[in-house]
């Protein structure tokens, strides 16, 4: 890491340093919460349920250790760089196994870095995580603009191809000439745009939603069972408990206010994503039955940095660079993916995708695979399985640089 | 008034009642908000804007009298019975004219009965407001269950057909025999569930704003005949629009959620109250930045409404409407209820969302008798042109009162 970090006066080492006052301020209002009446349903079909929401509010504000952020972040090497106007910050761990492959990962909404946290052991050192030595990444983790601890843009345009370009150069930057991407959720259609643009170095991509048939699948298959149910899980994201991506398309702003004045709303706006990783958390913390590493600690980790970075609203904003995104793709192709496309389909994302919309939509598929667990958050929730995926996707692009 | 009201048991006189520390606590949160950084667009187009909110949040915690919703309210005859398990609070003015025609009007969201104040002295005492004794309303309205200071349901089904029911009940518990009724928005589909449910009494309704059932108002909107004409296409674009507004889809899917920011932050609430639609946001806005407010859109009457809502702690409740809308309009596709016979009267406000061509609120209502562009006013017609409201009224409701005569 020396070589390259020393050679490029950009890049700077990074601490978190929390002032103390912040997290005196946090734990006063959520004591201060002034609740609703509870839902009229015995479900999520309402929304975040009071019960859970109560139970998060009272271990955050009494048992959560705030020095938990400081401790996992700063064990790790951070840096930041400044591209394109804005101060990105990301994690970098290289491997001990020098011809490891350099891997950029990317985070998605309501996620954070500390999605992936648990991913850089199984992937950095594999020999200690059931894996061999040739199965090794360098890992490169870098905060979205506008998330966590990188800057906000400033300025309208930072969609999703933006933040590509900014990560080719942020590789580039790091000496990387021969990489891999990886993304699920916001994070793959950042990496999508990586494929599409196909930036010098960059020899193949992993995903972990299928991003584009969230918009749209008329020009999908429907013929199978599998594909059908794909289509109907895709129906009932967008009628039940849309409103979140809605809102963030259309009225960030709006929104905002609320994300960063009061952290009951935030943590229940974060915890409305899917039905799935509601269903998860909610037991984490109203039944102590975490599923993986969806755990009460960590799924404060997170909100606790979304509060603290102040990030709700410029987080929000990144989907209404999308919903700008999409209206000026309209009729227009973007550039065909020709490097390797890797996919993992976990069986408790927002839909299944099949093998056969991969395909359509990444003609250059290579790797394809139904995870026997795990759901939206599938780095964060299941990193050995989702570590094991990663070698398994990219060993086709390795043995490729031998050739 | 009093007859009416000791022969009806169930009926209590309803004071306001604010206590101070939660006047208090609510100035402490406005002034402790945590504000985002500013869009970063020079419109409206990423929502309600930080230069305008925190001059709103200024205001309140600054300059606004908390006492106004006390007295503005408490000036009022204001009453509470229990109907269907749940007390309504309604304010029920009395024409000093005897043969006054009573009339029901309903708030819609983000509002509430403080939408409707001015317009109570133009609809009951006419003579006083440039009209004549025999236009004159007694005049009902109550707060929406779930709304300011009515009951909040303790279970699902409260969609506007329920209301309705308790509408008509509380009609009749006024000893009104013969009565019209009123509303907009949300209170345009607790009217139109009037309509069909056409209690004994009801003789006609009025709208300023076409909320239909969903097949009605998709088949007058759709009509293969008129969908070549520009104007039509243009309106349909503007209903189509509603339904892609995260603040429709997040109340009507997820109420609970959206509940919480309503609930436990000041300019949570007053962000999401205002980002309703982009007229009564840029006439509310210049109110607030340019102190030039349009009609009754005042920074202290739109400040009123968003107090109540706090003070109440009904940013869930007043949601979950939605919620029960949706539901509602999902049962009434597959299982539509009957056509509205009753003679229906509609007023195009020229700023409201849409603009319904007179032949997609007729093809909606057969029986129309009435139908009217106003000069002037938006989404909260009654609210921000109480005059051109009331005139309205008076209008649309004339034919009726004939047939009451006859």
């Amino acid at each position: 890491m020396s070589a390259a970090v020393d050679s490029r006066t950009e890049i700077r080492s990074f601490q978190v340093d929390i002032p103390e006052a912040n997290i005196d301020d946090l734990r006063r209002r959520i004591a201060a919460t002034r609740w609703p009446s509870k839902e009229l349903v015995d479900d999520r079909s309402q929304g975040v349920q009071l019960a859970t929401l109560k139970a998060l509010a009272d271990y955050w504000a009494t048992e959560y250790d705030f020095g938990r952020l400081n401790e996992r972040l700063n064990s790790l090497p951070q840096f930041t760089a400044e591209i394109d106007g804005v101060n990105v910050h990301f994690i970098q761990v290289r491997s001990q196994h020098e011809d490891a492959l350099p891997l950029i990962m990317t985070h998605g909404w309501p996620g954070s870095v500390v999605e992936l946290l648990d991913v850089i052991g199984p992937l950095t050192d594999p020999t200690a995580h059931g894996g061999k030595a040739e199965e090794a990444f360098h890992v490169v983790l870098p905060s979205l603009p506008g998330y966590g601890l990188s800057s906000e843009p400033a300025e309208v345009g930072w969609y999703t191809g933006r933040v590509a370009r900014a990560w080719a150069e942020l590789m580039h930057r790091l000496g990387y000439e021969r990489y891999v991407a990886q993304g699920g959720d916001q994070g793959a259609a950042v990496t999508d745009d990586l494929a599409h643009q196909g930036p010098d170095g960059l020899v193949g991509v992993h995903m972990n939603l299928l991003r584009a048939a969230l918009g749209n699948t008329s020009n999908l298959p429907s013929q199978t069972e599998e594909e059908k149910a794909a289509l109907e899980e895709i129906g009932t994201f967008r009628t039940s408990g849309f409103g979140y991506f809605l809102e963030q398309s259309t009225r960030p702003q709006t929104i905002g206010y609320a994300l960063l004045d009061s952290p009951v709303a935030l943590a229940a706006w974060m915890l409305d994503h899917d039905t799935d990783s509601y269903y998860k958390i909610a037991g984490a913390f109203v039944d102590g039955q975490p599923t993986g590493g969806l755990t009460r600690d960590r799924v404060l980790d997170n909100i606790t940095l979304y509060w603290l970075t102040a990030t709700g609203a410029s987080a929000a904003r990144s989907y209404w660079e999308g919903g700008q995104a999409a209206a000026r793709a309209v009729r227009k192709t973007p550039p065909a993916v020709t490097i390797p496309v890797g996919f993992t389909t976990f069986p408790g994302e927002i839909f299944r995708a099949p093998r056969s919309w991969v395909e359509t939509l990444y003609p250059t598929l290579v790797y394809f695979n139904e995870a026997e667990r795990g759901g939206h958050f599938a780095a964060w929730e299941e990193p050995q399985l989702f570590a094991e995926e990663l070698r398994a996707a990219f060993k086709p692009v390795r043995n490729g640089r031998s050739s | 008034m009093a007859s009416t009201l000791d022969r009806a048991t169930g009926i209590r006189p309803f004071h306001v009642d604010i206590r101070e520390e939660e006047l208090v606590d609510l100035r402490r949160r406005i002034e402790a908000t945590r504000w985002p950084s500013k869009e970063l667009v020079d419109d409206w187009s990423q929502g309600v804007r930080l230069a305008m909110l925190r001059e709103l949040a200024r205001y309140w915690s600054e300059e606004y009298d908390f006492g106004r919703i006390e007295s503005r309210l408490n000036a009022l005859p204001q009453y509470s019975t229990e109907i269907d398990s749940l007390d309504i609070h309604f304010i029920h003015v009395r024409s000093q004219h005897e043969d006054a025609l009573p009339l029901i009007i309903t708030h819609g969201w983000p509002g509430s009965v403080l939408e409707m104040l001015e317009v109570i002295g133009p609809l009951t005492d006419p003579t006083a407001h440039g009209g004549n004794a025999e236009d004159a309303f007694h005049v009902v309205i109550p707060s929406i269950p779930g709304y300011g200071f009515s009951a909040q349901p303790t279970e699902v089904g409260w969609d506007s057909g329920r209301i309705a029911a308790a509408w008509a009940e509380l009609m009749s518990r006024l000893g009104y025999t013969r009565y019209v009724a009123q509303g907009g928005d949300q209170g345009a589909g607790v009217t139109d569930a009037m309509g069909r449910q056409a209690p004994e009494g009801l003789l006609g309704v009025h709208f300023n704003f076409l909320d239909a059932v969903p097949k009605e108002l998709l088949m007058a909107a759709l009509n293969i005949r008129l969908a070549f004409s520009h104007d039509d296409r243009e309106q349909l674009g503007k209903v189509i629009a509603i339904f892609m507004r995260g603040y429709i889809s997040e109340m009507g899917e997820h109420p609970q959620t959206i509940g919480y920011s309503l609930l436990d932050s000041p300019v949570g609430l007053a962000a999401w109250m205002l980002d309703h639609d982009a007229d009564s946001y840029e006439k509310i806005s210049r109110a607030f930045l340019d102190g030039e407010p349009s009609g009754g859109l005042t920074r202290d009457t739109v400040l009123d409404n968003i107090t109540l809502y706090w003070l109440t702690s009904t940013g869930a409740s007043t949601s979950r409407l939605y919620w029960e809308t949706g539901r509602g309009a999902k049962a009434a596709f597959k299982d539509p209820p009957p056509h509205v016979k009753l003679p229906v009267a509609y007023t195009v406000f020229p700023d409201e969302l849409f603009q319904a061509p007179r032949h997609w609120v007729k093809h909606a209502y057969h029986n129309l008798v009435y139908y009217n562009e106003a000069p002037k006013g938006g989404h909260f017609a009654a609210w921000e042109e109480p005059e051109i409201f009331s005139q309205e009224m008076r209008a649309a409701f004339a034919s009726l009162r004939n047939e009451d005569a006859a």
